[in-house]
């Protein structure tokens, strides 16, 4: 029998957890649990964020399946993880991503352009065509370059921790990670270097239910993925990741925590990605849909929305009207980017280390050479599978 | 016999070994439910259960070190490595355990692993999913290094390596696990295609072309464009690159007195110096030309100018031209 993967509610789940909760499904605080102390200009910076990712990932879908561009790995379902954990963080920290945090980099000024030039791997894309769609940078604001790999980034946030430190820098490092790459060997180093150092990082670790095909309860025996945390010696927490009030005051009490040299924690937050792992899985093969429409039903930009609205902040007119100028934003970007001339073949050969060297200039002088003699190649034929 | 694209022969490879030796297990990420991202192990489990074909966590790492378990244990066991490039943490399992069991323990144990990963570009994925390392595991002493480019050869080397006593690493060209025009028929059932053979896929007389997975279409459509200029080219798929058919390496350059080495992965310390020096060291009385290596650039594998990156016909046209002016 498989045991569906549900919401979290007020009573424990089939491991005996509960999952940390400030609002309910429609918005309302839970009687005794304390809101984070915020602006309502955060709060509506946070709402904008998580709805711009929404338009983002829409956008981006239509985009692949138009064929302008090769891949997406959406983060629609999980906006609240992403967005009120990112919104914890000072400008001045840094962020180590995984897939799904592109938003984060949006929302700490990451131009849209750059993020479309990324996805059209264009002259605006700042990896220079070399990264696959979906895989964001932004150095101007502290969001770090990620591999695919997974897990890879994990020791790093806890090395720049570590050398944040004896800098006297004052800096947090965010080391984010989905539900499968806590069961990496970086995670393990991770997670043992950061205890052992008392490294000012934060570990947020958004489980969306999936690592592609294989379901969180099946990647870990663990009571939790909060838990893990104490037996590297520090505080772990498990929290209604579609809940953005619970997610952003549980994050930033942790980030708080490191900056003051508390050390590193672990916030697991628990969520559902909604569509495939990427623009080309088929979730049907492997999950129950009953799951998928129980967790669209906790949607956690509805929920936010009915948050402010209670509070008189946002009224549905206005909602309505911000996804409108946000899908304009975004179309706008499309197009620029879309414009944006092709990489030159150089970028073939540039970064590979600090000076191009001698023979990678040969072979670059030598493909033009070829190029000259026979024309462009064609494209090639595969498809990407996942 | 039914017609099969190369990645319909794995997973018939794998349905076969299973369906004959009951130690046969095949696991990894994605392998069950999903039948693997590519479809390798498509309906695997619902005809073997799960206790032979399962996921694992995401642990590379977990997946080679139980492997040899298994096999030290009497199983055998088929690791599924999602893409080649997603190999590394497991490379201390590969390098320091896989490959040196059997030495270290002076032949007391032994772990007969078949390690199955998809490698090669052309499918748009960046420098995560398209390496080719095959040097690495070659240069490693202990491993059998096999990479098939067809359908036939894929199932019979896979059958081969499930019978075999050593640890065997089983590249997959992916860019071309579903070309139609490489699907052929492939006998139902056990059969087997020897490791440590080449194999001859076009006679001729002019240039040896050495070559392996991804890259033999390519050189074959190469030799039809030569022989249209009156140039006839040999070509010479490998199939298992470590142990390799040296002397099948030997006899065609002797027969043609020139070589040319094709493969997708950085030309520096690449696959193709081995050959090369093979020959050079062996039959230089024989060339008549210098040996040259089309590769890939000495680079990481890019994603936007991915078709600049890998070699193409045009590319080993240019070479054919340059051996046969010289
Ligand atoms: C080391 C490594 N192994 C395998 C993969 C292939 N892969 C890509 S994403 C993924 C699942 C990741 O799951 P999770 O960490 O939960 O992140 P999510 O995609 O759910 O956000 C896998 C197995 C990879 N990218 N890196
Ligand atoms: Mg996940």
């Amino acid at each position: 029998m498989t045991i569906l993967n549900l919401p979290p509610a007020a009573e424990p789940n089939s491991r005996g957890v509960v999952h940390l909760r400030v609002l309910s499904e429609k918005g309302e605080p839970l009687p005794g649990a304390v809101l984070p102390d915020l602006s309502p200009e955060k709060w509506l910076s946070i709402y904008r964020g998580m709805v711009l990712t929404r338009v983002l990932d829409g956008k981006m879908l239509i985009l692949q399946r138009q064929g302008r561009i090769g891949f997406v790995g959406t983060a629609t379902g999980l906006e609240a993880a992403v967005i009120a954990s990112g919104a914890a963080f000072e400008p001045q920290d840094w962020i180590f991503p995984a897939l799904r945090e592109g938003g984060v980099a949006v929302y700490r000024g990451m131009p849209l352009v750059e993020y479309v030039g990324q996805m059209f791997l264009n002259c605006h894309d700042t990896s220079k065509g070399r990264q696959m769609n979906n895989h964001f940078q932004h150095r101007g604001s502290h969001f770090v370059s990620w591999s695919s790999c997974i897990g890879t980034q994990l020791p790093q946030a806890v090395g720049a921790a570590y050398a944040a430190q004896i800098r006297s820098q004052g800096t947090v490092m965010c080391g984010y990670l989905g539900d499968g790459a806590t069961s990496s060997p970086e995670f393990h180093a991770a997670a043992t270097f950061a205890g052992v150092w008392k490294a000012p990082v934060v570990f947020v670790c958004i489980d969306n239910g999936w690592a592609i095909s294989v379901p969180s309860s099946a990647q870990s025996a663990s009571r939790s993925f909060g838990s893990k945390a104490e037996a590297y010696g520090f505080p772990g927490v498990d929290v209604d990741g579609n809940d953005a009030a619970a997610v952003y005051r549980e994050t930033r009490a942790a980030v708080d925590r490191a900056r003051a040299g508390g050390g590193p924690s672990l916030v697991a937050l628990k969520s559902y990605r909604i569509l495939g792992h990427s623009s080309s899985d088929d979730p049907t093969r492997y999950r129950d849909p009953s799951e998928v429409e129980a967790w669209k039903a906790a949607d956690p930009i509805d929920r936010l929305g009915a948050f402010l609205e209670r509070k008189g902040w946002l009224h549905a007119d206005a909602a309505m009207r911000l996804r409108e100028s946000l899908e304009a934003e975004v179309d706008r970007a499309i197009d620029e980017a879309a414009a944006a001339p092709k990489l030159p073949l150089r970028a073939l050969v540039d970064d590979v280390y600090a000076r191009v060297t001698p023979r990678l200039v040969a072979q670059h002088d030598e493909l033009v050479r070829v190029l000259d003699r026979f024309g462009d190649p064609t494209a090639a034929e595969g498809r990407f599978p996942l | 016999m039914p017609k099969l694209t190369i990645i319909a022969a794995v997973n018939n490879a794998i349905a076969t070994a299973m369906r004959n030796d009951p130690r046969v297990v095949v696991f990894g990420e994605d392998v069950g439910k999903k039948g693997g991202v590519f479809g390798a192990t498509d309906k695997i489990q619902a005809e073997f259960g799960e206790a032979r074909c399962f996921d694992t966590p995401l642990s590379e790492d977990g997946i080679v070190g139980t492997a040899i378990g298994m096999a030290l244990n009497g199983l055998r066991p088929i690791a599924e490595i999602q893409f080649q490039d997603f190999i590394y943490p497991a490379f201390d399992q590969i390098v320091s355990e896989l490959a040196k069991m059997r030495y270290r323990s002076g032949g007391q144990y032994a772990c007969p692993v078949v390690v199955r990963t998809p490698y090669g570009g052309g499918i748009r994925g960046g420098l995560y999913h398209s390496q080719s390392a095959e040097a690495y595991f070659t240069h490693t002493p202990g491993l059998v290094t096999v990479i098939p480019s067809t359908p036939y050869d894929t199932k019979g080397l896979l059958l081969s390596a499930l019978q075999g006593e050593d640890p065997v690493i089983f590249f997959e060209p992916k860019r071309i696990y579903r070309d139609p025009a490489l699907a052929e028929e492939v006998p139902e059932g056990m059969y087997t295609v020897p490791i440590g053979k080449a194999r001859l896929a076009r006679e001729g007389s002019h240039i040896s072309v050495f070559c392996y997975g991804a890259m033999v279409p390519v050189c074959l459509q190469a030799a039809e464009q030569a022989e249209a200029k009156g140039i006839s080219l040999e070509v010479l798929d490998l199939r298992t690159l470590c142990p390799l058919d040296e002397a099948a390496v030997l006899a065609s350059v002797r027969k043609t007195g020139r070589a040319i080495v094709v493969h997708e992965a950085p030309k520096f310390c690449g696959y193709g110096a081995e050959i090369s020096a093979l020959i050079a060291e062996e039959a230089v009385d024989s060339l008549e030309a210098p040996i040259v290596r089309v590769a890939g650039f000495d680079t990481p594998f890019p994603n936007a100018l991915e078709n600049y990156y890998m070699p193409d016909a045009r590319r080993v046209m240019d070479a054919v031209d340059r051996v046969m002016s010289f």
